[in-house]
């Protein structure tokens, strides 16, 4: 088979970077080179040019720029934000997350007795099985102790946005830190740090078409912080190592993009998504959707599809140049599926077979037609060679390893 | 994305011999929807005793679909007797390898068939009888000896690997460990005193094993050999004069070439084309 058109709808792995960003990085990877640290106009006008990317990604969060530190990525944001809030409270051990953290959180708050040589208290909350949270269970998790909350705006996984502000509001009125990773919301919902209370919030360049290779930690004015990258002054000291000037420059133009972007992102990507969600439960039956269906990003879609397996629908969409994802266990590595699916409490009869599709403003109806007609047929091929297909009325989600550790 | 070899994709988009034997001498079930893969193997004997259909039903991943359609290729026309010593080895071997993390779907290709067999006999496969280690994917003791002993595996991710034992919770690693360790001694396997090699001493060595031998040997038969690159455990190699166009050539890659590099210097090699 030639190469096919790709068709990709893989965008909350990550973005194609808007050409309008590239134009404006170009002249700093060649003739701009100066270190914006430099004490010579030639320098001096880069520094200047990183402050209006800075001016550009605080307009888009309700922020000011003297709030605003590039980093190298949303997982450095995080490890800054959560490292320095234990910093600034030593005497206090306790962590609030959820148990659907992207590994960039999740990872970390399992890794910080060895990282510190203290012992810590995580406490991850469960989510309902539409991946919503309870505020209520949120509200009692919170202790004398609870040094940092860290909650994700919204899933990678599914797009079931958590209700920031209001746990931003009840961390604060507690007097404890609040730190959010919004790497998939920013750019794609409405975001005010005028009205949202939170200390902390990271974001990625390449999840709303800027760069790979730049994030962005907001530090509220007045919150205590303890740099993670310890070296130069840049950054007012907050963030040590020469810039990602060319980085810097077109993650600010991304996000100035996608405050413009923003409407069409909730209304025409949102209609995109909801034709293609809604053709495909109509069209493959024993089709589930993971997630709740209002409180989600606009772009993407999670569904499962009963007694079949990611990696091999995933494979077969390939063919058709069709870039998606899943959260089966075989397309990680590990054996198990999702920690988001599992958590959620999706029955093995669907968690194997989970596939994202996760659009951008660069997605077309032809292209949601064209899986709308290449996809149900895949199903259907997979579905008359699995052994739980034709069985599927003795299965009652689970199969038959009894003593099956999952979803515990 | 996964490095499948052609024939896994192959038998993945176009898998041979799909489906059930309504009236199959031997069916064996393996696996379950829980644990992420699952195979229902079905043959036929014909009336000189040998298998003369094979059909399979699969949940799984591409390498599983693909173990399972090379599976019942390999078994056709063989006696059980024959089809009983094919290993899950072989099963990767037909598929021209599977990635290493995909080796216990070739497993579930062997376990299948060896369950289709003693169905077919009507006796109990000696796994339930042994102690369930990784209660995650069901997986006894047994298994683990059987996949360290046939695969000469000798640490806990290659068990995982194999056998999936410990790729859940990973509360029985220490117990795998155990295993590996019991069943690693008590076979006589010493792991190889060899004193860890630095890159550097490992390419020489390398390098000397080609110019002293391998080369003059296939230079012997008009053929020769070039050393292209070194990186991690793989050695890439171009074949040069009559081998490089010689039918038998990948056999000379893999049983002579890589099999002395295992012998002489280190025994996790692998001989590639560069």
């Amino acid at each position: 088979m030639s190469d096919p058109k790709t068709i990709y709808m893989d965008n909350n792995a990550t973005t194609r970077v808007a050409p309008e960003v590239l134009e404006v990085m170009m002249p700093y990877f060649s003739e701009l080179y100066g270190n914006p640290s430099s004490m010579h106009r030639f320098g001096d006008q880069v520094g200047k040019a990183i402050e209006v990317a800075r001016g550009q990604v605080a307009d888009l969060l309700g922020a000011k720029p003297s709030e605003i530190v590039f980093t190298s990525c949303g997982t450095e944001s995080d490890s800054t934000a959560i490292l320095s809030a234990l910093q600034a409270c030593p005497d206090k051990r306790h962590i609030v997350t959820s148990r659907v953290e992207h590994p960039a959180v999740k990872n970390l708050c399992e890794s910080l007795d060895r990282l510190t040589g203290h012992k810590h208290t995580i406490t991850s909350l469960h989510v309902e099985s539409d991946g919503t949270i309870d505020l209520d269970k949120f509200e009692k998790s919170l202790t004398e102790e609870t040094a940092i909350i860290s909650m994700m705006w919204a899933n990678n996984e599914t797009g079931v946005i958590f209700p920031i502000k209001k746990m931003a509001a009840i961390a604060k009125a507690r007097g404890i830190l609040f730190h959010t990773d919004a790497v998939q919301a920013v750019g794609k919902v409405p975001i005010d740090l005028q009205d949202v209370p939170v200390d902390f919030l990271s974001l990625s360049g390449h999840k709303l078409h800027g760069p790979k290779g730049v994030g962005v930690l907001y530090v509220r004015k007045g919150t205590p912080y303890m740099p993670f990258l310890i070296g130069g002054h840049q950054e007012g000291g907050r963030r040590g190592g020469t810039e990602n000037v060319t980085g810097i420059i077109g993650l600010g133009k991304a996000c100035e993009l996608a405050g413009h972007m923003l409407q069409t992102e909730n209304t025409v990507v949102r209609s995109l998504r909801d034709k293609l969600e809604n053709g495909l439960l109509e069209k493959v039956t024993h089709t589930i959707l993971n997630g709740h269906k209002e409180y989600r990003l606009p772009n993407t879609t999670n569904v499962s599809f009963e007694y079949i397996e990611g990696e091999a629908i995933l494979l077969h969409l390939d063919q058709f140049g069709i870039c998606a994802s899943s959260g089966s266990a075989c397309t990680s590595g590990s054996l198990e599926p999702s920690h988001v699916l599992r958590a959620m409490g999706v029955p093995f009869t669907a968690a194997h077979g989970s596939i994202r599709f996760s659009l951008s403003v660069y997605n077309t109806e032809e292209e949601v037609d064209f899986i709308l007609e290449k996809l149900p047929p895949i199903i259907a091929n997979l579905r008359a060679m699995s052994p739980f297909w034709e069985d599927r009325d003795k299965i009652a989600g689970g199969g038959s390893c009894s003593s099956c550790g999952f979803g515990k | 994305m996964w490095d499948y070899t052609e024939i896994v994709q192959d038998h993945f988009l176009n898998p041979r011999n799909v489906g059930v034997i309504e009236d199959a001498d031997g069916v064996g079930d393996v696996g379950s929807l829980s644990c992420g893969d699952a195979l229902k193997f079905y043959f036929k004997l014909g009336d000189d005793g040998r298998i003369a259909d094979a059909k399979f039903m699969t949940f799984g991943c591409a390498s599983a679909i693909a173990s399972s359609s090379a599976l019942t290729l390999m078994v056709m026309g063989k006696t059980l007797e024959e089809a009983e010593k094919i290993t899950n080895e072989d099963i990767a071997d037909f598929l021209g390898g599977l990635p290493k993390e995909k080796m216990h779907c070739s497993v579930m290709g062997r376990e299948a068939l060896e369950a289709s067999i003693a169905n077919y006999r009507g006796v109990e496969l000696p796994k339930s009888e042994g102690e369930v280690v990784c209660e995650c994917f069901g997986v006894t003791d047994v298994d683990i000896k059987r996949a360290i002993a046939e695969s000469n595996l000798k640490t806990l991710d290659e068990v995982t690997n194999f056998t999936k034992a410990g790729g859940g919770c990973g509360k029985c690693e220490e117990r795998i460990q155990e295993i590996i360790d019991e069943t690693r001694s008590s076979a006589k396997i010493i792991p190889l005193k060899v004193p860890r090699m630095t890159n550097m001493q490992k390419i020489k060595k390398i390098e000397d094993l080609f110019e002293r031998e391998i080369r003059p040997n296939l230079k012997r038969d008009s053929g020769d050999i070039e050393l292209v690159d070194v990186d991690g455990n793989d050695v890439y190699v171009s074949l040069r004069g009559a081998c490089g166009s010689c039918a038998k050539s990948q056999i000379t890659l893999k049983d002579y070439v890589e099999k002395k590099l295992r012998e002489e210097v280190l025994d996790s090699l692998v001989v590639k084309e560069a």
